[in-house]
């Protein structure tokens, strides 16, 4: 902690994103023992009543205490994105290794098929899929996954295309390491920064992208607390003045999608020399 | 042939540890789309065009040259780093041009090449340990503890002491010279026959340059190791060499022992890098050799004698015929149409 305070304006962007991060994190891990309210039961107080001292947030059009549900709401969505991460991390990067090391017709192959993925809109390929797989954690990690292996694979095949180029790669080849023994411990632990960077922006952009999915009913069971669900069933009532129901799980999800981001941007800047003064 | 004879002629072979005939390597260029469109044929760059010479065990030998005349394409190529577009190398009488896989592998324990860049040569995400030691795994040689035993040995050898200190930093932690250390600790630790050293002082701080010599010339007697060195500057060359050659556009223009060469220089060219050495002395008047013009491009060789553009003492003969290396003395070649 204390090096990266050394290290300026990028230092604290990515500490007070841990912050943030860490700080929902555990929030939605302890919800369930400090929820006044169980988030899923309907009319334990009045219909759509305002912030109050008996509830700090509201209820919802079904009486549900808010802020046992934004306490609660964020189980899924990190889930989620944990998950989907988890994917792209384990397809993206292997395959951007191989790709271009090996060159020639399969990274050609590779590339025209991630290109092809990557040209689309993000959201309306990760709706397509996730309405073929149906509702689930599972089911919408994956459909995320699809989206942002692009991405990663582009990233890491840019990478490695440099490095190989470079000098102990080819001091590697003199002492007669073999292909995967140079791909592995000559390429990859060097290309690690970029993904590190990658991977807390896709965060940001899983976050944002289940959200959307739950928005327009793709994403989990009705029963199941969630921000993107309430969201949902909140934006009707608007109108009606009930700006709570809406404006709270918002901001979270605001939050944790700026925290990840905080943390990309930093440490993008800090892992790369390039861009410091 | 008597027995006698046939012996000699065998030790005479088994003393040339490398040997190279013939030697070429074009780079094909790469062309935009729209000229790829509109030629056939591809052009290249002639980085090494028919270069031939051998080394003696226990020679030093030093290819000299201006940036861009191939002198570290040759030895890339001598190493397998890089593949020859045409000619044959032999390493100990066997023929290598073709060797792959495992009994490259296997050749490579043998050979060893040391870069200019000290600051690019190492991973710099590998420990002191784990770079120095890596070629015992890769090879089966050493693990753990040994292995530590053994990086800790070559260490001390290279000058790096207390070898302790060194061996759990990082690259990054260490100075240019310290890193052409452990590059050089690296490159020994297999006990190679035949080492490439291409340009490794030249990156290095002049102060540390002749101690990094003096170490590189320690374990030519100490691991009986072969040398090809290869550098831009003469006085280096001077310094070190057995044997000179030097290089121009990818040919060999004059080869020779060192002191038939530098007293007898015969090359326009050698002559005129020669001259071109700073003398300590100022009271010494010297005759200095002017090139005019620049090092033509290796894609658009000269016709004829490649160096005939700027030569000073040119004919017409030059600009139309390629002259021969040929011996003008014993041991000593030169290319050059005046020879004759």
């Amino acid at each position: 902690m204390t090096s990266l305070t050394k290290k300026g304006p990028s230092g604290w962007i990515v500490i007070l994103g841990t912050i943030i991060v860490s700080a929902l994190v555990i929030m939605t891990a302890i919800a369930p023992w400090i929820a006044p309210h169980d988030p899923a039961k309907t009319r334990v107080g009045p219909i759509r009543e305002p912030p109050s001292p008996q509830f700090p947030m509201g209820t919802t059009h079904l009486g549900q205490d808010m802020l046992s549900r934004i306490l609660c709401g964020g189980s899924i969505m990190l889930q989620v994105s944990t998950l989907s991460v988890l994917v792209c991390f384990l397809i993206g990067v292997p395959l951007g290794l191989f790709s271009s090391y090996v060159g020639g017709v399969f990274d050609r192959a590779c590339s025209l098929v991630i290109d092809a993925v990557y040209a689309f809109p993000g959201l309306v390929i990760a709706i397509a899929i996730s309405a073929m797989l149906g509702r689930g954690v599972v089911n919408m990690a994956l459909s995320i996954a699809v989206v942002y292996i692009p991405s990663y694979f582009r990233v890491v095949r840019s990478q490695v295309l440099s490095i190989k180029e470079l000098t102990y790669v080819e001091a590697a080849r003199g002492i007669g390491a073999k292909w995967y023994t140079i791909l592995f411990r000559y390429v990859f632990p060097n290309v690690i920064p970029s993904i590190v960077v990658v991977a807390t922006i896709n965060f940001a952009d899983a976050i944002l992208t289940a959200a959307g999915l739950t928005f327009i009913g793709l994403g989990v069971e009705i029963h199941i607390p969630d921000w993107g669900r309430d969201l949902t069933s909140g934006w009707q009532y608007l109108s009606s003045g009930a700006w709570w129901i809406i404006a709270f799980p918002g901001i979270m999800i605001i939050l944790l999608a700026l925290g990840f981001t905080l943390i990309g941007e930093g440490l993008s800047e800090l892992l790369n020399p390039k861009l410091q003064r | 042939m008597s027995d006698a004879s046939c012996m000699a002629k065998k030790v005479f072979m088994l003393s040339e540890i490398v040997k190279v005939e013939h030697l070429k390597k074009y780079f094909p260029v790469q062309k935009s789309f729209l000229e790829q469109l509109f030629t056939r044929e591809l052009s290249y760059v002639k980085a090494v065009d028919d270069v031939a010479f051998s080394i003696r065990s226990g020679e030093i030998f030093t290819l000299a040259g201006e940036s861009g005349c191939g002198k570290t394409t040759t030895g890339r190529v001598i190493v397998k780093l890089l593949e020859p577009t045409s000619g044959k190398i032999y390493f100990n009488g066997a023929d290598i041009t073709k060797l792959k896989g495992e009994k490259l592998r296997l050749l490579r324990r043998k050979m060893q090449i040391i870069f200019q860049d000290p600051y690019a040569s190492l991973n710099p995400r590998m420990k002191i340990i784990d770079a120095v030691g890596h070629p015992l795994e890769i090879h089966g040689l050493a693990k753990g503890e040994e292995k530590k035993k053994k990086v800790l040995e070559v260490l001390e050898k290279v000058g790096l002491t207390p070898p302790e200190q060194f061996i759990n930093l990082y690259p990054h932690q260490l100075s240019g010279g310290q890193r052409q250390r452990v590059a050089l600790a690296r490159s020994i630790i297999l006990k190679p026959e035949f080492m490439v050293a291409d340009e490794p002082v030249s990156m290095i701080d002049v102060s540390l340059r002749s101690s990094i010599i003096d170490l590189m010339l320690s374990f030519r007697k100490e691991l009986g190791l072969t040398y090809l060195f290869i550098t831009h500057d003469l006085a280096v060359a001077k310094y070190i060499s057995d044997k000179i050659a030097i290089m121009y556009l990818g040919k060999i223009v004059e080869m020779g022992h060192k002191e038939p060469l530098f007293w007898n220089p015969m090359h326009p060219y050698t002559q005129a890098l020669l001259s071109a050495i700073p003398v300590p002395n100022p009271e010494r008047e010297r005759k200095r050799i002017e090139l005019a013009g620049e090092v033509p491009s290796a894609i658009d060789i000269p016709t004829g004698c490649r160096f005939h553009p700027r030569c000073p003492y040119r004919t017409d003969k030059c600009s139309k015929e390629e002259p021969q290396l040929i011996e003008v003395e014993k041991g000593h070649f030169v290319a050059c149409h005046l020879m004759k």
